[in-house]
């Protein structure tokens, strides 16, 4: 970590000595952090065996977890190939010739970056419900995409626009010189390698559509979190059980792709004249194309 | 139109706005406090407390906001009997403040080490070089770059955590999307005007601070 070799020097023995002791010190308060959370959990009756039975029973995972999981695998499927396709248009738009369709294109993606994901799922959820009258039971599920759609598309909309400013300038100029429009030079020589530069970037945008597919737990669709509240509302009321356990999932779920951004992004290196911001989901930041990228793709991950 | 502005008027807008400026706000500082002193234990020298760090960063951050928020609703204060105040709006008001805090530390924990990492190792060898040893290096040359680097990613937070607090709703705080949920229940056919409204006053608080932090961050960048 270079954030060790900037602030420390090589320890000498006294140095040594003085770590090793806070050291003990610290994995002393860590752990008595932890026996007092543990203890608090013991005095609330949370680790009695009757509480946490219910979550390692086939009937809790057949009927609530499993559904609950895959409604929020669905959302979150149909959400991200929408907003894939949301911010194509989008992104290619901020970067048309015409300056009507460069400047709606950039109002639409501001706007909805703005907007909280909530709003738009409210939103969307009454508009499919009251004003399209569809079905009551299909309208939190489409709420949910829609707020999912339009939040990330424009995401990706910004990832895509960064992507292709992040090109070296050589590519476009090549393309002009061998008789393209500028059009054609986007279409096949400069958005390929765009895509190409942002696909780590683009799997960690999925870990936050992941996440924010609990907010449908708001607007009353069936997914993980509210399948994990209606486990805790029924005898024995085991609500910090089951939360526990969805948290462990969403914790796997979101490992498993940040580690597939990370081996994409060592992956494609040699596929593209852009940088690639590889997977850098350890730094906390979707894996993203330029710096302005990491700066802006962060109010993502939030 | 002259319904609709009928319909705005039956609700206290300006007051359910209040209730996420005042969420942002308290968020705002407790979560700098946790975020700062995780920060330092990621980038301190003992393996204990970088691990602990690490820990939970990595677990809060992968944790959706509104299983933390219905977390601290639904267990931490019927099962827990964790209780902030004996008034039972107030009890969830800092239940949601407790919920974004404990979130958003882990994501300014990262944005202060990520402007920790903008600092070349060569500014630390510099110093030294001069004759500085731990803590005036540490003073005078690494912190002030580290803090500027940290200025963009912070404010990013910031922003997202403004609009995080719309979460609050979830457990029941009448925040301004609980509020847009009672206006379209009512009032349906009014659906997107209502929409367009409330997001019209996010996009109003939102873009300054966004402006804001973009010129902070440009006039104090470390030129390289």
């Amino acid at each position: 970590m270079s954030a060790q070799s900037v602030l420390f020097d090589a320890p000498g023995p006294r140095a040594r000595r003085r770590m090793l002791l806070g050291n003990i010190v610290g994995a002393l308060v860590v752990v008595l952090i932890g026996v007092f959370v543990v203890y608090q959990m013991h005095a609330h009756d949370q680790l009695t065996a009757e509480k946490w039975a219910p979550m390692i029973e086939g009937r809790t995972w057949i009927y609530y977890f499993l559904p609950g999981l895959q409604n929020t695998l669905v959302a979150a499927a149909y959400s991200i190939v929408l907003a894939l396709v949301f911010g194509l248009v989008f992104g290619v738009g901020r970067l048309s010739s015409n300056r009507l369709i460069r400047w709606f294109c950039g109002v639409v993606v501001e706007f909805f970056r703005a907007v909280p994901v909530l709003i738009m799922m409210i939103g969307g959820w009454i508009f499919c419900a009251q004003v399209l009258r569809l079905d009551p039971a299909l309208s939190p599920l489409l709420g949910v995409i829609i707020g999912l759609t339009l939040y990330n598309g424009s995401v990706i909309a910004e990832l895509v626009r960064s992507g292709v400013h992040g090109l070296p300038k050589g590519q476009r100029e090549a393309g002009l010189a061998i008789g393209m429009t500028r059009g054609q030079s986007i279409r096949s020589i400069e958005l390929p390698q765009a895509l190409m530069a942002m696909l780590p970037a683009l799997v960690s945008q999925f870990v936050v559509v992941l996440k924010d597919s609990a907010l449908g737990a708001i607007i009353t669709y069936n997914e993980l979190l509210r399948s994990a509240r209606l486990i805790g509302a029924d005898a024995p009321f085991p609500v910090l059980q089951s939360f526990f356990v969805i948290a462990i999932i969403y914790i796997v779920l979101n490992a498993i792709l940040s580690w597939i951004a990370g081996k994409v992004a060592r992956r494609i290196g040699g596929r593209t004249s852009g940088k690639v911001g590889g997977g850098t989901v350890k730094g906390g930041i979707n894996g993203a194309v330029s710096v302005r990228a990491i700066q802006k793709s962060e109010m993502g991950q939030v | 139109m002259g319904d609709f502005l009928q319909v705005l008027g039956e609700y206290d807008i300006a007051g359910a706005y209040w209730f996420n400026v005042k969420l942002a706000f308290f968020s705002g500082i407790f979560s700098l406090v946790l975020g700062t002193i995780l920060a330092l234990m990621r980038i301190s020298p003992l393996p204990s407390l970088q691990w602990a760090g690490a820990t939970y960063v990595n677990l809060v951050r992968n944790i959706p906001l509104t299983v933390v928020m219905m977390f601290a609703a639904f267990a931490l204060w019927p099962q827990l009997g964790v209780t902030f105040s004996e008034n039972l709006d107030q009890n969830f008001f800092w239940l949601a403040v407790w919920a974004l805090s404990v979130y958003t530390a882990s994501f300014v924990c990262e944005s202060i080490r990520s402007g920790v990492n903008t600092v070349p190792v060569g500014q630390a060898e510099a110093a030294r070089a001069i004759g500085l040893s731990f803590l005036p290096a540490a003073r005078l040359v690494i912190l002030p770059q580290a803090f500027r680097g940290s200025i963009a990613p912070l404010g990013n937070t910031f922003i997202a955590l403004i609009k995080n607090t719309t979460v609050a709703s979830a457990i029941s705080v009448a925040d301004i999307s609980l509020v847009m949920k009672y206006m379209v229940d009512q009032h349906g056919n009014y659906v997107i005007p209502i929409f367009l409204t409330v997001a019209a006053g996010f996009v109003i608080i939102v873009i300054p601070v966004g402006l804001v932090v973009t010129l902070l961050s440009q006039r104090l960048a470390v030129a390289r």
